[in-house]
């Protein structure tokens, strides 16, 4: 230590009490208050979501294995074992198909109503109809598909399974999109016009890219919502016990209409299929959403 | 010309030979490459600018300044049709372009565009690479050969290419804004416009970005003709060779429009303007 001026000490009031202390102790009240609140609904939120996933693992575990995946349905409730292979199937085939057909004519729509058709009439009323398609139960659906396909065509089909599946994600994928759609800044739009691109090369070149990923989450949304339908796949699609990769011919079966079937019964073995099934759903419905990540993630620009 | 109109202050001097002028080419320097013939644009019934008539010079800076809300920038996108898919939006009188109308019937405003190019005022790279929003233009315009030639070309015009040659992979949108802006520049020029608009390029920039692209403003009018919209008479004073003065005027409706009051050459504008209401301005009795 050199021979240094000692310090020159400030006066105590020279500034503000910048200590915790400071506060008074009904706002210091009201923030404790405010952080155990937001703590507890985090945690009453996440209390149902891990039990659910608990209990659906620990009882469908005990019936997974290969034979499980693999195996018909039995034709009988009580008899154990059998398999879920043609639930699984027709999950797979008419989520799908309801897919393919509900995802592209919803972004389309959503394009329309953002880009074209803006605060226009015709646009003001699809608007108001998909906010009312969007609150039609899944029943609903199911009966109006077993009218105007079912009875037209003859028989169930899952096929018709897929239509309604996909009258109820239409709704959903338009509004979601649109709403994606309309987030992007009109600078983007201006700045491609002013380079000399038509309107359908900037939709497609410079919109779409840039809403893609959220577009990707809502129509992933609306696929896993699609998945879990129960009431319109048992009007319209039927039961079968072997898997039927046809969706145009015969009869199908699909998970959460299994699940709804053994669960229902009073026979322990048909009971734990059902467990079995439903683990298979949310494994399913995860696999999707890890599949649309995966591919938003290779479509969106990094920010860095 | 623009008899009808008595309140016309303009007079439209295609003969000015400004010193120093950087024109080449086939047509003479200083020769008009656009004109503007009492030009208003209404939004709906409203008028919001009346009676513009000024040229505009190629391979020069022609600026345009006024108060807030005087339509400069609305004259500005009447330029290259930007004002068209603004509900309402009209435009009365003739804006040619090497004499040729550009509100003709059987104009199509993509090529327009493609003739005449526009740089914003904010940096509005697409949330895309570096490459890629340079190559945009070029791809969608179809332009052949080599790309990453062509890209390299309007990257260097721009004077970005250093800084981002390493980069050019990168998203556009990891740049600082001075280089987003100098990259939407590059974008511009990558297509090859003769007619570059400018609407406040520099407002969202700091003053070393703001010298940088005034440095290249200048730089580029060797290969276009410039036409900026500023706020910044300092800025309009450094770079350009003509200089429009805007502002707003109440007429006798008590309807606000915005009116060309003097357009002249930059030097003659700021050091001797015709009007009292330029003299006003720029001398910061107003506005």
């Amino acid at each position: 230590m050199t021979a240094t001026a000692p310090p020159v000490t400030r006066p105590a009031a020279a500034g503000p009490d910048l200590t915790r202390a400071a506060l008074s102790g009904g706002r210091r009240l009201r923030n404790h208050l405010a952080t155990t609140a937001i703590w507890g609904a985090v945690l009453l939120a996440v209390i149902p979501l891990a039990l659910v996933t608990y209990t659906v693992v620990v009882k469908g575990a005990g019936v997974m294995n290969l034979s499980f995946l693999t195996g018909d349905i039995p034709n009988s409730y009580r008899r154990v074992g059998g398999g879920m292979a043609p639930a699984i199937v027709g999950t797979l085939l008419i989520t799908g198909m309801a897919a393919l057909m509900a995802i592209p004519l919803g972004v389309f729509g959503a394009v329309y109503l953002n880009e074209y058709g803006k605060q226009r009439p015709l646009a003001r009323l699809i608007r108001l109809m998909a906010d009312v398609m969007t609150g039609v139960p899944s029943i609903v659906m199911g009966l109006f598909i077993y009218i105007s396909w079912v009875l037209l065509v003859g028989e169930q089909t899952g096929f018709a399974g897929a239509l309604a599946l996909a009258c109820l994600m239409l709704p959903v994928v338009i509004r979601s999109s649109e709403e994606m759609l309309r987030l992007v800044p009109d600078e983007l739009r201006q700045a491609s016009m002013a380079l000399g691109a038509r309107k359908w090369k900037t939709t497609l070149t410079v919109v779409l890219p840039a809403a893609i990923s959220g577009i990707t989450s809502g129509a992933l949304l609306a696929v896993a919502r699609a998945a879990g339908e129960t009431a319109p796949i048992i009007i319209v699609t039927g039961i079968v016990f072997a898997p039927n990769w046809n969706l145009f011919d015969g009869s199908n079966t699909a998970l959460p209409a299994q699940i709804f079937r053994n669960a229902s019964t009073s026979f322990p073995a048909a009971q734990d299929r059902a467990w079995g099934a439903a683990l298979t759903l949310i494994v399913i419905v995860l696999g999707f959403t890890i599949i649309a990540r995966f591919i938003s993630s290779r479509f969106a620009i990094k920010e860095r | 010309m623009a008899s009808n109109d008595t309140h016309t202050t303009t007079r439209p001097s295609v003969a000015i030979h400004p010193a120093g002028t950087t024109a080449s080419g086939t047509e003479p320097a200083g020769a008009p490459v656009m004109q503007l013939r009492d030009v208003s644009v209404y939004y709906g019934s409203y008028e919001a600018v009346r009676g513009t008539t000024m040229p505009i010079q190629q391979n020069q800076v022609t600026a345009m300044i006024g108060p807030s809300g005087c339509g400069k920038s609305t004259v500005l996108r009447a330029l290259n049709r930007m004002n068209d898919p603004i509900p309402g939006a009209r435009v009365s009188g003739e804006v040619s372009f090497h004499g040729q109308d550009l509100y003709a019937r059987d104009v199509d405003p993509i090529q327009v565009r493609r003739h005449i190019g526009m740089v914003f005022q904010k940096p509005n790279p697409f949330p895309k690479s570096i490459f890629d929003n340079v190559a945009y233009g070029l791809r969608i315009n179809g332009i052949k050969g080599r790309l990453d030639d062509h890209v390299e070309e309007a990257l260097t015009q721009a004077a970005l290419w250093d800084e981002v040659k390493d980069k050019l992979r990168k998203s556009a949108l990891a740049l600082s804004g001075g280089q987003q802006q100098r990259l939407c520049i590059a974008r511009t020029i990558a297509v090859k416009p003769e007619v570059i608009l400018m609407d406040e390029p520099c407002s969202a920039l700091d003053p070393i970005a703001t010298a940088k692209i005034e440095d290249l403003m200048v730089e580029l009018t060797n290969d276009y003709t410039i036409v900026i919209v500023t706020h910044n008479m300092q800025q309009a004073a450094r770079v350009s060779h003509h200089t429009a003065f805007f502002t707003a005027e109440v007429d006798e409706q008590q309807v606000r429009h915005g009116r060309l009051v003097e357009f002249s050459q930059t030097g003659k504008l700021f050091t001797n303007p015709a009007d009292k209401r330029t003299e006003d301005y720029i001398t910061g009795r107003f506005g």
